[in-house]
């Protein structure tokens, strides 16, 4: 006890003679003092690299004749983008242009990823959970399977598959004389949307609407006079319902259009590009892996109590779930599953791998090597992803935060 | 006639349990038959691996051709054309596809630092490996003999960085991310946890900023202009520049992973090392640092499968990893569209290391699990 004394007094060491407390000693061991100077440091060391980077960079661009300036995104691209479903472009528009038809193709991945995975990925994870010991370890097997091979191996196989051992247009794998898979990709009925249309998509979204008032109203009258209404079915029944409705009443104004083979390819109908099938196919059951394993893990860890508690009350076991483990295991699941919606979206970069035109294959891509705009380009590409990460996590975070005010 | 016996109420003796609830049938019933939609999910189950495994099994194993020379070689041993797997491709590929480009006379020099690094790794692995103690002294100099041996200095013949390839270059650059960023996540993460306003802001960007871009952006500043921000005139190996550009990203991840752990330590714990008087990094290095290191590690070994799954990016900007092998191998002439047989070898490497290391993450679990075993459910 006696050496741990000398740390603890602050005057004498431990033989008691009065300790050296010399004026430069006193600085040195002062805490304020010395986190001012560290963080002092620190900072001018910061500044000097930034500045040191700063003055290379410019250096080294002056030294082969480049200068920093974004002026390029207004000349001509010069170059062919093959996918580009929401942007009008062709080689005379300009490199900004191309940056947006490469954001927007990026996004379409990104979001239809996201879905697919999401229902993937909850599917998974509760057959994983299944009392069947069959569908439980079928699931097992998908997903530590998948997860354990790199993203960009399932984009290049899945592409490879698609274009090398799929069959040619003509004899082309058919499923009910509409849809059709071959090494030019999935063809599928497109809707064309005729005369009063709108209307019947105007009463989708009324439906919507509709079964959220049926929402607020069920909870009222439960919380009156204590009778439960079936929301859930009724509000399936009015989505399906009201569309149909419209539909015949309007006659049939949204009709199809079927794909056909003409010649050596298909016309007509939506196609989905190889490229895009591939990425999105493998994006989406890759993700789709983790966030089993997240909602495995999130309903896992609601206290097997909980489910007896409600159990206990009475409640069934489709209403335990709904009330009891679901608003539990929501925000236990929510932080995770947004890391994973960024990965995907971070990983939809491999797109340059198989020839998909996003962000990184236009803009960090064709237009780096044409205008040899390194830093600019890159600056723009690194900017893009930077503020739709901070979006999706944003969003997610809004998401926790409501559920979590609900929940306690 | 067997005469009913009569018990008095409590000595009856117990009866076996029906044969319909123990032994197979019991366990069928319960686990695949216990309602109508659990038997129908078990037929479609059995129909999924009806549907499924004999066509694999016959493709990869029965009808599989083993030795050819090129792809109408091998179809044309088969029954019909494809139909089954044509694993000559891999083997004719296979130095390659382990090596890369490494000349043909210095692979040994690979395969002695990969046996090296087995010797490396055991004592960090296992704490039952004889003469631990010496061994960790080993696990120390290895960076320097693994490096001096892949590319050559002293004694041997320096071989050019671009042509190490294939699985060597893969576990090189995962093998060097791992190391770099379990130390640099952690130095990370306590910057963020710190008191310091200026160096917790610092550590805050650096983190978000990787976190928020896609690795292979990283990878092409690495690759287009990393040089840019040096002095002029100074150049430097594009695989050095890869390999600081997947140690930093994998730093970040890293690092928050230990961030999480360090939000699970009770406040009263460094309170009681301060109490103590131990000082700042003594209190982080013996009291925080292992039950933090503890409670992350699933997080921990999670990242190091990403990271090394994250290698295949490298093919992006040119260098040739084990999956750019392959895709590279698949462009000959000789053998083209024998893209399954190709992808899913290089698939099943992939997975025996990230899986080996996801049962060593849960072994490691168990084995540092001395929590109070009433305080779990």
């Amino acid at each position: 006890m006696s050496s741990d004394a000398s740390q603890i007094s602050d005057t004498t060491t431990a033989d008691g003679a009065p300790r050296d407390r010399s004026l430069a000693r006193r600085i040195l061991y002062n805490r304020g003092i010395r986190s001012v100077v560290t963080q002092i440091t620190v900072v001018l060391l910061i500044c000097f690299l930034v500045f040191q980077i700063g003055v290379n960079l410019l250096e080294n661009l002056h030294a082969i004749g480049k200068e920093v300036s974004f002026n390029f995104l207004l000349a001509p691209a010069n170059y062919d983008i093959t996918f580009q479903p929401f942007v009008d472009y062709d080689p005379t528009k300009t490199h900004f242009r191309a940056a947006m038809v490469g954001l927007t193709n990026t996004l379409l991945v990104a979001v239809s990823g996201v879905i697919l995975a999401t229902i993937l990925g909850f599917t998974l994870g509760v057959m994983r959970l299944s009392r069947n010991f069959l569908i439980s370890r079928l699931s097992q097997i998908f997903v530590e399977f998948n997860r354990n091979i790199p993203v960009l191996l399932h984009i290049l196989f899945l592409y490879g598959v698609i274009i090398h051992i799929l069959p040619r247009p003509k004899q082309s794998i058919e499923f009910m004389g509409s849809v059709f898979l071959s090494n030019r990709g999935l063809y599928v009925p497109k809707p064309v949307l005729g005369e009063g249309s709108g209307i019947v998509i105007g009463a989708f979204f009324a439906a919507i609407i509709a079964s959220y008032l049926v929402y607020r109203w069920a909870k009222k009258r439960q919380r009156e006079t204590g009778q439960i209404f079936p929301v859930f079915w009724t509000s399936v029944g009015l989505i399906i319902a009201a569309p149909v409705v419209a539909f015949f009443i309007m006659g049939g104004p949204i009709t199809l259009n079927y794909p056909a083979l003409k010649g050596f390819n298909f016309k007509g109908g939506v196609a989905l590009k190889p490229e895009y099938l591939a990425l999105w196919l493998a994006l989406s059951y890759y993700t789709a892996c983790f966030i089993a394993e997240i909602v495995r893990g999130g309903i896992l860890a609601i206290h097997k109590g909980q489910r007896e508690a409600a159990y206990a009350l009475g409640l069934s076991s489709n209403r335990t779930l709904q009330l009891a483990i679901i608003p539990q295991a929501l925000p236990l699941i929510i932080p995770p599953l947004t890391s994973n919606y960024l990965n995907l979206t971070k990983n939809s970069s491999l797109a340059i791998a198989i020839g998909y035109f996003d962000i990184v294959a236009t803009i960090g891509g064709i237009s780096l090597m044409q205008t040899g705009k390194e830093v600019e380009t890159m600056f723009i590409v690194l900017a893009m992803y930077l503020v739709m990460s901070l979006m999706i996590s944003t969003g997610m975070n809004l998401l926790n935060l409501k559920l979590k005010l609900k929940g306690r | 006639m067997a005469q009913r016996k009569s018990y008095t109420p409590g000595t009856h003796p117990d009866l076996p349990p029906p044969p319909t609830e123990v032994g197979v049938i019991g366990w069928l019933r319960r686990n695949l038959f216990a309602t109508p939609t659990d038997t129908i999910l078990t037929l479609l189950g059995f129909y999924i691996i009806y549907s499924l495994l004999p066509g694999l099994i016959e493709w990869s194993f029965v009808n599989a051709v083993w030795s050819a020379n090129s792809r109408d070689e091998c179809w044309a041993a088969m029954e019909t054309p494809a139909g089954g797997a044509c694993w000559a491709f891999v083997s004719v590929r296979m130095k390659q596809l382990l090596y890369g480009f490494y000349p043909n006379s210095e692979i040994w020099r690979i395969n002695l630092a990969c046996v090296l690094l087995i010797v490396a790794l055991a004592p960090v692995l296992f704490d039952r490996v004889p003469g631990r103690k010496y061994l960790f002294w080993f696990t120390a100099i290895y960076p320097f003999v693994g490096g001096w041996l892949v590319f050559g200095w002293f004694l041997l013949p320096p071989v050019n960085s671009l042509d190490i390839g294939g699985l060597a270059l893969t576990l090189l650059i995962g093998v060097t991310g791992i190391a770099f960023s379990l130390p640099a996540g952690i130095i990370l993460a306590l910057g963020r946890a710190s008191r310091l306003p200026i160096i917790k802001i610092l550590c805050v960007v650096f983190i978000e900023f990787i976190r928020g871009v896609p690795l292979i952006a990283l990878l092409f500043i690495a690759s287009t202009m990393l040089n840019y921000f040096l002095p002029p005139g100074t150049t430097f190996d594009l695989l050095v520049r890869v390999l600081i550009m997947v140690s930093l990203f994998a730093s970040a991840y890293m690092a928050e992973v230990i961030r999480g752990g360090l939000a699970g330590i009770p406040k009263g714990q460094i309170e009681a090392a301060n109490a103590a008087g131990l000082s700042y990094w003594k209190t982080m290095y013996l009291i925080v640092m292992p039950q933090v290191l503890k409670i992350s590690i699933p997080g921990i070994v999670n990242t190091f499968i990403g990271l090394f799954k994250d290698t295949t990016l490298v093919l992006v900007i040119g260098m040739f990893d084990l999956l750019g092998m392959g895709r590279a191998a698949l462009t000959d002439v000789k053998w083209i569209g024998l893209q399954r047989e190709a992808y899913i070898f290089i698939a099943i490497l992939f997975f025996f290391c990230c899986y080996g290391m996801s049962l060593y993450s849960s072994y490691l679990e168990r084995k540092l699990d001395t929590e109070n075993k009433f305080q779990k459910k």
